[in-house]
């Protein structure tokens, strides 16, 4: 009917009006140029190129063996520690080459930091485990240790529940505790970005929301990287998904396109769980 | 997308349940395709006791819409399922409120075959009117194929058959307002019959939703509220 066909097109008009994400109109934080990584003779990272958005939590994910958590650790170097481990090409972090030879690591490790899977808190007392980055760096003012402490905890959603007990074993902790605390310490020497390892695997189903729901607060001051195999984590907390298969990167989009209308059909067979 | 693409998941029971949605549909699609077969002739023939029949069956539609939603909400709930899963979950809720829409004015259609008197019938349009609701069920019938085949291309035909009912709407419409206004004494009784066509016009709008809702959930484009034009040039081209 003619009205409605008037109606029509108006409508169609605004769904070309861009809407959601997207990495054209994002600062970029992290970039990674033609990647490739080698184990030796093998080649686990296959020449991967990929924008990784400034406060933003972007998501990788893929069946073990992909290569995801391989990728993660290209963005602080910590593949340098594997003796094996050859790389070619290029990772940009603000626009610099973190592999050029005049990069000081450790300073790239301060301004990248990382969470594992397993919470991996130091045996030492809570605030030590949060102090310990910046009595690395020589800061001995105690009330300064203190701010930063408080500070950090404060933000890792942990401050109300040990402000009490700071001075007790990180171990007492319960394992969402832990991986918060971890998270405190590493936010403790102000890092831009923070590389997060499957860092729920080890937790139970409410702890695993505590960190999400941290994660989304801690992107308005950095940029989040996570590797998860929970798909339905990757769908909740981040703003882009990244699917990785064999070593290359499949697709890259939005999360809400990649969950609803990913453009690969091995994107597909992979969320929906179908034989590959 | 091919038909057995749904049958490729890991969980077998996942596969059983979304074949059983899509089997439910079918199923329900048939129970208004009935209804406005007979809603039609009741109305064209002023067979009443296939009207009062038509009158009695709408609960059966009801019910089934309301058990689809509930194996919806529990695959939802259960699945959380992405994608083309999540897509076709999508189709289907909005599928069956359109079918379950289009069984109520079956009914209002059907009614007409109680209240209308020979006399109405020899003077109204009664050859466009039954031509109006062969379309109707031809859309009706076309798009439950559509959906059951996964097929877009049959879709956007379908879609386009609605452009047909509309013009037949208007011709019917205008043929009972010069009646009406020949003698007003009519009035009551047109307006009843204008009712019924506006019933089978709605049922040609919802077809076409549900063919909207198939291009949703095989291509991923939604297109609802554009032209026939963006609907045939959204639904071609390859999704992978």
């Amino acid at each position: 009917m003619s009205d409605t066909q008037t109606h029509a097109v108006n409508v169609a008009q605004n769904n070309q009006a861009p809407r959601g994400l997207s990495l054209d109109r994002e600062d970029i934080c992290l970039t990674a140029e033609d990647l490739k990584l080698f184990y030796g003779e093998d080649q686990a990272l296959k020449g991967i190129d990929i924008r990784i958005p400034k406060n933003r939590i972007t998501a990788f994910i893929g069946p073990s063996g992909c290569g995801k958590s391989t990728f993660l650790r290209c963005f602080n170097r910590m593949n340098d520690l594997i003796d094996a481990a050859r790389i070619e090409g290029t990772i940009r972090l603000d626009g610099e080459d973190i592999y050029d030879k005049n990069v000081d690591i450790p300073e790239l490790r301060r301004r990248v930091g990382m969470v594992f899977q397993k919470p991996n808190p130091f045996p030492k007392s809570i605030y030590e485990n949060v102090a310990y980055g910046l009595r690395l760096q020589g800061v001995k003012n105690r009330r300064k240790l203190d701010e930063v402490v408080e500070k950090s905890l404060k933000r890792a959603a942990l401050w109300d529940e040990v402000k009490d007990r700071l001075h007790e074993n990180a171990f007492g902790l319960s394992g969402g505790q832990q991986q918060r605390l971890v998270i405190a310490r590493a936010i403790a020497i102000d890092p831009e970005v923070l590389l997060l390892d499957e860092p729920c695997s080890a937790l139970d189903p409410l702890a695993t929301l505590k960190i999400e729901e941290l994660m989304i607060e801690l992107k308005k001051d950095y940029t989040l990287v996570i590797v998860t195999h929970n798909m339905q984590q990757a769908a909740r907390v981040s703003d882009y998904t990244a699917f990785m298969y064999m070593g290359e990167l499949i697709e890259y989009a939005d999360t809400d396109t990649l969950f609803t209308s990913p453009a690969k059909k091995q994107t597909e067979d992979y969320i929906t769980g179908r034989f590959g | 997308m091919d038909k057995s693409f749904f049958k490729q998941h890991i969980s077998q029971q996942f596969n059983a349940e979304l074949e059983d949605i899509i089997k439910q549909v079918m199923a329900m699609g048939g129970l208004v395709e009935q209804q406005l077969a007979d809603a039609i002739h009741a109305m064209v023939e002023g067979d009443v006791e296939l009207a009062e029949k038509v009158m009695t069956s709408d609960y059966q539609v009801n019910a089934k819409e309301v058990e689809i939603d509930e194996e919806c909400t529990h695959i939802l709930a259960r699945r959380q399922p992405t994608a083309s899963d999540l897509r076709l979950v999508i189709a289907v809720i909005k599928t069956i409120t359109d079918l379950e829409r289009m069984g109520d004015e079956a009914e209002r259609v059907g009614r007409m075959g109680l209240h209308l008197l020979d006399a109405d019938r020899n003077s109204a349009p009664m050859a466009d009117i039954a031509s109006m609701g062969e379309h109707a069920r031809e859309m009706t019938r076309g798009a439950l194929d559509a959906f059951a085949r996964m097929d877009v291309d049959q879709a956007v035909r379908v879609a386009q058959l609605d452009i047909q009912i509309d013009s037949l709407y208007e011709t019917i419409t205008q043929k009972l307002m010069k009646q009406m206004t020949a003698s007003p004494d009519s009035v009551p009784r047109l307006m009843d019959i204008i009712w019924a066509t506006r019933s089978l016009e709605r049922i040609g709008d919802r077809a076409r939703n549900i063919c909207e809702y198939v291009v949703y959930f095989v291509k991923g484009k939604d297109v609802r509220h554009t032209s026939y034009e963006q609907m045939a040039e959204e639904a071609t081209g390859d999704r992978h």
